[in-house]
């Protein structure tokens, strides 16, 4: 007994059709397959091309030189090869990127959804630490952590960057988690008498999945414009080769002044592409915790199959 | 009173088609006729998902993207003897048109009204569009005569809605509607969130007002008992199509389509013989649908077909 | 036998707000007794403090006041009788989209309570289990529904899903808290018959939440009116309905939709 009859005009329409777990899947969208085969370009560049490339800092007698045959991407003021660089730069950014990501999602996910599922004292508590680490301004942490850890590892590096980014999302988690808990499913479960942790685990994750998908990709973005912003201002990892300290190098080097575009043009705009192609994913995700946002893109109007002048005109009537 | 609705009709309505785009168009509406007349309140029944509200929307050309109105006619016949298309209104036409001669109280109507302004602020709202000569004080008081005629006192234009109780709200909603004094109002669920106290006292403003002030009103719910109170005829809607219309006693006596007869054999009789139902004498044989995915069903699915 | 009693229940509510708040009693000295066979019906408006009672008896709650005893012995809050408690009350809930959890299968739905009370262990046993129980509920095929999800079923589909799962501990009380109101009309009466007939069958004691006065003279043999959390008249179905003593009572009675008026008229 299934029907594919209209609700209510304001609900958009979706056809019983059989779905398991992929429901909670992304519609793939032009949006969806783009976001990815970048993303996915640029990870495999940083996992593969250092396999193959010995040594990025070794120096050469070259000195500064534009690029070609033998330096695709030319050479840095002390001959050192910029295309190995910019592999070893893309492996080390990624590394910090899911690095920070998996820390903070921990984080952020004990805080806010334990705290919120327990109630009582403990959620007052995890309450009352997310919130002030969410005030504590993070930049100045940061540089403060910084002075006192001069020589950093990529390691402490990500540490330092999930410490000042988790709050936002576990109070996000706490109250979708508060909602969740007063479900009439969740308290079928109780009658039913399972455990806390189970139904933790089983009732209230997976419904959380998506959230925390999108606050994973999120988390990613901001570790890696974070970390370049850092280098940059020196305050880096300086040892080790990421997107941030190639810019740093640059700087220093002075690529601007001398036109060297080779040296920082490349890192800049990787930056640029993994930020907008892990933007274009999580869109998609979004997608998922708000059906209605499906209905409202281009991609979704073509396939109306209405000519450009009857939806100019019905787009003029919309109620808005 | 005239309520013939077919020597005197208020708004026909021809071959009214809606669909829903996208990837596999939904006809909400399919090839809709009827027509109401002047004065006269049509009960529009059906089940959730049966197009009745589609349809009220795109009449009042209320529906968005991705509803679209394909095919038919909507026809508004004024009293001073002038035919509006509908469907051919736009622009100023349109908003001039918009409340003035057809108005439409919304389901869910207590969540309607903007909680940060207050309710004088939102009727005042209605004149200053569609009667801006009118001056500050007549305004004022005409809002205040409006609450009264719904039973709300007139005290109440200071308080903001979240301080009115759901009936109150409810009452406002019509106020409001028929600010202009519309002679078609369209009702959608009006009165299905509300206690059925409130309800009763609702129900009663409106055939008061009705007799008052003459308007015609299409009442769209699920409740076909309260529409049996109420209406002059009703229509009942099943997957987009008019399966049954006629006058509101013949149809409660003499049910002719085999889903009226379900629909009345679904409400037991609060007052007749225990185990009847509210229109005694139906076959019980009627209740024992819905449990069982039909295999057919199923097997069609299976297959990948599309499902009607 | 078994029997479910309320007895001089009171719930209280703190609101927080400001700097002391106030106090809702959502239930003021409740008293009733459920017996094994019996349908009562509480019926009442929205904040009538029927579905407080309904929380109260699942223990979601605590009473403020009272007792809730079940054959003759006080529940307990923890420990095996709390347990025990469990085997016998169960709930159908209002929200047949709400109920079912969009993530898991019918399948583990039905599952669940069967291994946490007992009933089945192991795959076989579990998997037989579950499929008993759609059949009890008319719910076929059984093998396609069960690995369904909830979003792939219709409403009333889903209903019967969550009176399988009440099921599932064989329990001797089951409270519905208006199990059809968020379902479409012509599918109320079959549901209703459903919990009717297994009522009949399983000789269960079910207390019946509703607004509906029509259903509740139906369905059951005594109807209880709640308002502003009092019993304000109770008695068997026909007399309530049909001689109605206390105002409250009478305003209910009338304000129905009755379409045989008009043609008094």
């Amino acid at each position: 007994m299934t029907s594919t009859s209209a609700l209510d005009p304001s609900i958009a329409v979706s056809g019983m059709k059989r779905k398991s777990a992929h429901a909670l899947m992304p519609s793939v969208s032009p949006k969806l397959i783009a976001g990815l085969s970048i993303a996915g370009a640029i990870i495999l560049f940083g996992l593969i091309i250092p396999l193959f490339v010995s040594n990025p800092t070794k120096v050469d007698n070259i000195g500064l030189s534009a690029p070609a045959a033998g330096h695709i991407l030319g050479t840095t003021q002390t001959g050192q090869d910029l295309f190995g660089q910019l592999a070893y730069a893309t492996r080390g950014s990624l590394i910090i990127g899911f690095l920070v990501g998996i820390i903070a999602m921990i984080l952020s996910g004990f805080f806010g959804i334990v705290g919120a599922y327990a109630g009582g004292w403990l959620d007052e508590a995890f309450s009352l630490f997310t919130n002030v680490m969410l005030v504590i301004p993070g930049l100045p942490l940061v540089i403060i952590i910084s002075a006192y850890v001069p020589q950093k590892s990529l390691l402490i590096l990500a540490g330092v960057l999930a410490i000042t980014s988790w709050a936002g999302g576990a109070r996000v988690l706490r109250s979708v988690t508060l909602s969740l808990r007063n479900r009439d499913y969740v308290a079928a479960s109780r009658v039913s008498g399972e455990k806390t942790w189970r139904i933790l685990l089983v009732e209230i994750l997976p419904n959380l999945v998506p959230i925390l998908a999108s606050q994973f990709v999120f988390a990613i973005i901001f570790a890696i414009l974070g970390e370049a912003g850092l280098s940059f201002l020196g305050l880096g990892a300086s040892g080790s080769l990421t997107w941030g300290t190639m810019l740093f190098f640059a700087q220093n080097g002075l690529s601007l002044r001398l036109g060297a575009w080779w040296w920082f043009v490349p890192p800049g705009l990787l930056i640029a592409l993994f930020g907008a192609a892990l933007s274009l994913i999580n869109f998609s995700i979004d997608e998922i915790i708000n059906p209605k946002l499906r209905d409202q893109t281009r991609s979704a109007r073509k396939k109306w199959q209405l000519s450009k002048s009857e939806l100019k005109k019905l787009e003029l009537e919309d109620v808005r | 009173m005239t309520r013939r609705h077919d020597s005197d009709p208020v708004l026909t309505i021809e071959n009214f088609s809606v669909d829903y785009l996208g990837e596999r168009t939904v006809h909400a509406v399919k090839n809709v006729t009827l027509s109401l007349g002047r004065g006269e309140i049509l009960g529009l029944a059906g089940e959730s998902g049966c197009g009745k509200s589609t349809l009220a929307y795109g009449v009042a050309r209320l529906l968005k993207l991705p509803g679209m109105v394909t095919s038919g006619t909507a026809e508004f016949h004024s009293r001073e003897g002038q035919t509006i298309d509908l469907r051919a209104l736009a622009g100023e036409d349109l908003r001039a048109f918009r409340w003035n001669k057809m108005s439409m109280v919304f389901q869910g109507a207590m969540n309607s009204l903007n909680p940060v302004i207050n309710i004088r602020a939102q009727m005042e709202d209605i004149f200053t569009t569609h009667r801006p000569e009118i001056d500050k004080d007549e305004r004022r008081k005409l809002c205040g005569d409006l609450l009264e005629r719904v039973g709300v006192d007139r005290s109440r234009l200071r308080s903001f809605p979240h301080e009115l109780s759901g009936g109150m709200r409810q009452r406002v909603m019509i106020a409001m509607a028929m600010a202009l004094g519309p002679q078609v109002m369209i009702m959608d669920e009006p009165t299905t969130a509300l206690d059925v106290v409130v309800q009763r006292e609702i129900l009663r403003e409106i055939t008061r007002l009705r007799e008052e002030l003459g308007f015609a009103a299409i009442f769209i719910t699920h409740d076909l008992p309260l529409l049996l109170e109420i209406s002059d005829r009703i229509a009942v809607m099943k997957d987009g199509e008019i399966v049954e219309l006629g006058d509101a006693v013949e149809l409660y006596a003499n049910p002719k389509h085999d889903y009226t007869k379900r629909l009345l054999a679904s409400f037991p009789s609060l007052t007749g013989k225990r185990g009847d139902f509210i229109r005694s004498g139906l076959p019980t044989g009627l209740l024992d649908v819905d449990a069982v995915v039909p295999v057919d069903v199923v097997a069609r699915q299976k297959r990948g077909g599309s499902d009607a | 036998m078994s029997t479910l009693e309320f007895r001089n229940v009171v719930k209280k509510y703190h609101l927080r707000g400001g700097w002391r708040g106030t106090t809702l009693t959502a239930v003021n000295d409740v008293s009733f007794t459920l017996e094994a066979g019996k349908t009562i019906a509480l019926v009442g408006q929205s904040g009538s403090g029927k579905s407080t009672i309904a929380k109260l008896l699942l223990q979601l709650e605590r009473p403020t006041s009272g007792q809730i005893l079940f054959d003759g012995k006080t529940v307990p809050r923890h420990g095996r009788g709390a347990r025990e408690y469990r085997d016998h009350v169960q709930m159908v809930f209002q929200d047949p989209f709400a109920s079912l959890n969009p993530f898991h299968s019918i399948e583990h739905h039905l599952a669940r309570p069967l291994i946490l009370h007992g009933k089945a262990k192991g795959r076989a046993e579990v998997q037989a289990g579950v499929r008993r129980l759609l059949e009890r509920v008319r719910l076929e095929p059984v093998d396609d529904v069960a690995q369904r999800r909830p979003h792939e079923l219709s409403g009333g589909q889903r209903q019967r899903v969550a009176i399988a799962r009440a099921l599932a501990p064989e329990p001797s009380v089951l409270i519905a808290d208006e199990p059809v109101s968020m379902l479409d009309v012509s599918i109320r009466l079959g549901i209703l018959n459903l919990l009717a007939t297994l009522q009949r069958e399983e000789n269960l004691g079910v207390l019946y939440i509703t607004h509906d006065l029509a259903t509740a003279r139906h369905f059951s043999d005594e109807i209880l009116v709640m308002y502003r959390g009092e019993i304000v008249e109770r008695g068997p179905s026909d007399d309530v309905i049909l001689n109605p003593q206390h105002p409250y009572t009478k305003l209910l009675a009338e304000a129905a939709p009755n379409p045989e008026r008009r043609l008094a008229r």
